[in-house]
């Protein structure tokens, strides 16, 4: 991967984006070889994402050139991408739920002029899946596959349009480790054929293994271009930061105590009101953290919402601390001291559009002195505020700042700031790193920590099992609504916790695939 | 007896669902765009207006059914360059066009007459209601079915030809794409902006011709509040149809039934009030929409678009 006598397929001069108060792409230069995997790597917010959205046609470059195959091209829209051979795997996929694989295949061609033969269209999309390894039923509709199913039929539509080019954004976010592994295979066959495979992501690791060369950007600027084989993840890593990380927090040996939360048989139902807990059952102790590991949509969310209170339990039991709280109100359930950091911290965390003050007493608005009666005491607020905004370091212009216009790591340090401030027994975390920077992770994950020390029980939930595998001290693996198993976290195997993802049970042989769900 | 009553009870259903069948099924290709229009209501009475006056003065029938269908154009064209361009709240506008519509029938019914007088009261050309050759021998359907006026005649076209175009052809493909997911319809290089633009003026033609069978074949002539809230029951016929053209016809023949019967139990001097049988299509519609959502919850597979009444902008950062 030293020499390349080929022209690139894309190269891209001196881009310039700039979004209301941010300049997203500041001269950025890069350039991706054909038949080579090309990583951009970059924290949140460093520009990957708004770069191969220009690349797409998506957005409009203010400044700068793209020359694709050499030739200069202006790029319009994603029509214009397309027609290009450039297709990209959007990190929230770009497909129509209601309608079946085949109907997003075909979705913005030209190519049937009126009528649409759909058994034509599910013949060609049989042999393209067979020819690159992507399975997927063309006549399914894309509500009832997996996410790992819909990441194909992505791939694959890219692919059904000719695209010469493939752009992935954060693909493997939402895989099992098993998955990634496929993914892997069929992004090596693409450029053994010629295609250039451009990969976004903020995992060192992953880049590590599938690149041949590596664009690394920081603050919307590009840092360097590097050949893997003569790169290393810390050195990676100290280009991405701008400084030397840490990768581990420090976790300290602490005995668990008395049970804290206990669920029995607990059973509810998903929003399509289809099955989404079956049966889970299990305990948190003081000082422990119970991580929930599973790929995305296997009841994680139903289990945070029925524990808060938020969704009905059909059957079984929530316990917390001795005292039934089974389908009690919100409000009971934080008067136990339960605690709670919910995924979508913008809409169901916070405010918006209030300030950092009436955001932070939410949970404590009823309590003297913050309030007397009905009237609410606007000096106590403020000094409350002042001092959570100190202790955890929150970077605020002033308490009274709208909390939408703060960065998302200070929203997730005010989220917990006020949840921390009830002194929680248990908390319940979801995703509380997903999409913040480095710095950002290190201070939430040092905060769930503090709180173990303190004797609150944890429930964490997450995406990255990298997280849960640092934080947790056991593992319970989530799979389509039934508690797989739960591991100590100590010396759990990775690929062991990857296979009871993708709904293998512990000590059943690993060939039975369960992929598709029969229903 | 009971035969000529069903046939002529069935008779006059399909003629009043007429104009509701078209109204119907004009939004629901709107709200499949994913452009929610209130100003049904408000399109039909313009339509109807209109249409009546351009009939009236050119003598001719067809050109009253063309003004009527650019009048919807005009209509619907403000709201789809308040929601697709300016991307106002949707419900908001379609208020708006309502009472708009509603204030301008009026005031062209007073001015649209001959020199300038009110157009209440005038005879004009109509539509009526021819059999169909052969088909009108049969049974109890020939004097119903096949004795209607031909712009009812050409739903029996339109509903089947609809389904198909949304459901088997690339352009229908495009506009459910447009109101299920307009980000990734955008990401596909479908033209979100143009086809909401389109499907709202398209349906807006066949809401204004809704009108315009009002007052060219069902009740013809002009009289203010024609159209006497038949916007609003289309409304709800939508999601009754769950926004789906074939539907849309079981509704608009139950509300056109009801309409029916009541006018036969008026004409037969039932003791009931008047008020009170008048009162019924609109007090079904309120049962319908309750009935409808409660059984859509337990089966929670709820047909509106996804993307139904939300403004779409391509470089918005969320």
């Amino acid at each position: 991967m030293t020499e390349h006598p080929t022209t690139p397929a894309v190269r891209m001069i001196g881009i310039v984006k700039r979004f209301p108060g941010v300049v997203a792409n500041d001269h950025v230069d890069f350039e991706a070889l054909p038949g080579e995997v090309h990583s951009l790597l970059g924290e949140n917010g460093a520009g990957k994402s708004t770069l191969m959205n220009i690349l797409s046609g998506l957005y409009m470059p203010d400044e700068g050139e793209i020359h694709l195959f050499g030739k200069p091209v202006v790029l319009r829209s994603p029509r214009d991408a397309i027609a290009h051979g450039i297709g990209m795997v959007h990190q929230h996929f770009m497909l129509v739920e209601m309608h079946t694989v085949a109907e997003n295949m075909v979705l913005g061609l030209r190519k049937p002029r009126f009528i649409l033969n759909l058994r034509q269209i599910e013949r060609e999309v049989e042999q393209l899946s067979a020819q690159y390894g992507l399975h997927v039923d063309p006549r399914a509709r894309i509500w009832q596959l997996s996410v790992g199913e819909q990441q194909r039929v992505e791939i694959l539509k890219m692919l059904y349009r000719g695209a010469r080019i493939l752009i992935l954004d954060e693909p493997t976010a939402v895989l099992t480790p098993q998955e990634v592994e496929d993914l892997f295979a069929t992004l090596r066959k693409m450029t053994t054929e010629g295609k250039t495979v451009i990969f976004i992501s903020h995992k060192l690791e992953e880049v590590m293994v599938i690149s041949d060369r590596i664009t690394v950007l920081r603050g919307g600027k590009v840092v360097a271009t590097v050949n893997k084989a003569e790169t290393s993840p810390s050195e990676l890593a100290k280009m991405m930061v701008g400084r030397e990380v840490l990768f581990r927090v420090e976790k300290e040996e602490r005995q668990p105590g008395e049970v804290v939360l206990e669920v029995s048989g607990l059973c509810a139902k998903n929003d399509k009101g289809l099955p989404a807990l079956k049966n889970v059952s299990f305990t948190i102790r003081e000082g422990e953290i119970l991580g929930v590991a599973g790929v995305a949509g296997n009841g994680q969310r139903e289990l945070a919402e029925v524990l808060t209170g938020l969704r009905k339990a059909t059957a079984g039991t929530v316990t917390v601390l001795e005292c039934d709280v089974t389908n009690c109100s919100p409000r009971k359930i934080i008067g136990e001291k339960v605690g709670h950091v919910p995924e979508d911290r913008l809409g169901m965390g916070l405010v918006p559009n209030l300030p950092v003050s009436d955001n932070v007493i939410m949970k404590t608005y009823k309590e003297r002195p913050i309030s007397a009666g009905p009237f609410l005491n606007g000096g106590a607020i403020g000094r409350f505020a002042r001092r959570l905004v100190e202790q955890f370091n929150i970077a605020t212009p002033s308490v009274q700042t709208p909390v939408r216009l703060l960065s998302g790591g200070n929203l997730q340090k005010t989220l917990l700031a006020r949840e921390i401030s009830i002194s929680p027994r248990l908390m319940i975390a979801m995703h509380p790193t997903r999409g913040l920077d480095v710095g950002a992770t290190e201070a939430v994950r040092r905060l769930l920590l503090e709180q173990r020390k303190q004797g609150a029980a944890l429930l964490l939930i997450s995406e990255d099992l990298d997280e849960i595998l640092e934080l947790a001290d056991r593992i319970l693996v989530l799979y389509e609504g039934e508690v797989q198993g739960i591991v100590p976290a100590k010396d759990a195997d990775v690929a062991a916790i990857g296979l009871m993802m993708a709904g293998v049970k512990p000590g059943e042989p690993a060939a039975t695939e369960t992929e598709r769900r029969s229903a | 007896m009971t035969i000529a009553l069903i046939t002529s009870i069935l008779w006059v259903t399909i003629r009043a669902g007429t104009s509701l069948l078209y109204a119907t099924v004009g939004e629901i290709l709107t709200e499949r765009a994913g452009i929610l229009n209130l100003g049904v209501e408000g399109i039909m009475i313009v339509g109807a207006v209109t249409g009546f006056a351009a009939a009236f003065h050119t003598k001719q029938v067809w050109v009253g059914v063309g003004v009527a269908m650019l009048a919807g154009a005009v209509m619907a064209s403000i709201h789809a360059f308040l929601s697709v361009s300016l991307r106002a709240e949707q419900v908001v506008s379609g208020l708006a066009l309502t009472i708009f519509g509603t204030g301008l029938a009026n005031y062209l019914g007073q001015r649209l007459g001959p020199k300038g007088t009110p157009l209440v009261g005038m005879v004009g050309p109509k539509f009526t209601p021819t059999p169909l050759s052969s088909l009108a021998e049969i049974p109890v359907l020939g004097k119903s079915v096949f004795n209607q006026d031909i712009l009812t005649y050409a739903t029996y076209l339109l509903v089947p030809l609809l389904w198909f175009f949304l459901n088997r052809t690339r352009p229908g493909l495009h506009l459910r794409a447009v109101g299920e997911n307009p980000q990734t319809a955008d990401a596909m290089g479908v033209n979100v902006a143009g086809i909401r633009y389109l499907y709202t003026i398209v349906g807006g033609m066949l809401i204004a011709l809704g009108g315009a069978h009002l007052s060219l074949a069902y009740t013809p002539g002009w009289t203010e509040g024609l159209t006497a809230g038949r916007g609003w029951i289309a409304v709800a016929l939508v999601i009754f149809a769950t926004w789906d053209p074939v539907r849309a016809v079981v509704g608009a023949i139950l509300f056109g039934g009801i309409n029916a019967v009541q006018f036969r139990m008026q004409a037969a001097g039932t003791t009931i009030p008047a008020a009170f049988l008048n009162m019924l299509p609109y007090a079904f519609t309120i049962v319908v929409l309750v009935l409808i959502t409660w059984w859509e919850g337990i089966r929670k597979r709820v047909g509106a678009p996804a993307a139904l009444g939300l403004p779409y902008a391509r470089e918005e950062k969320r």
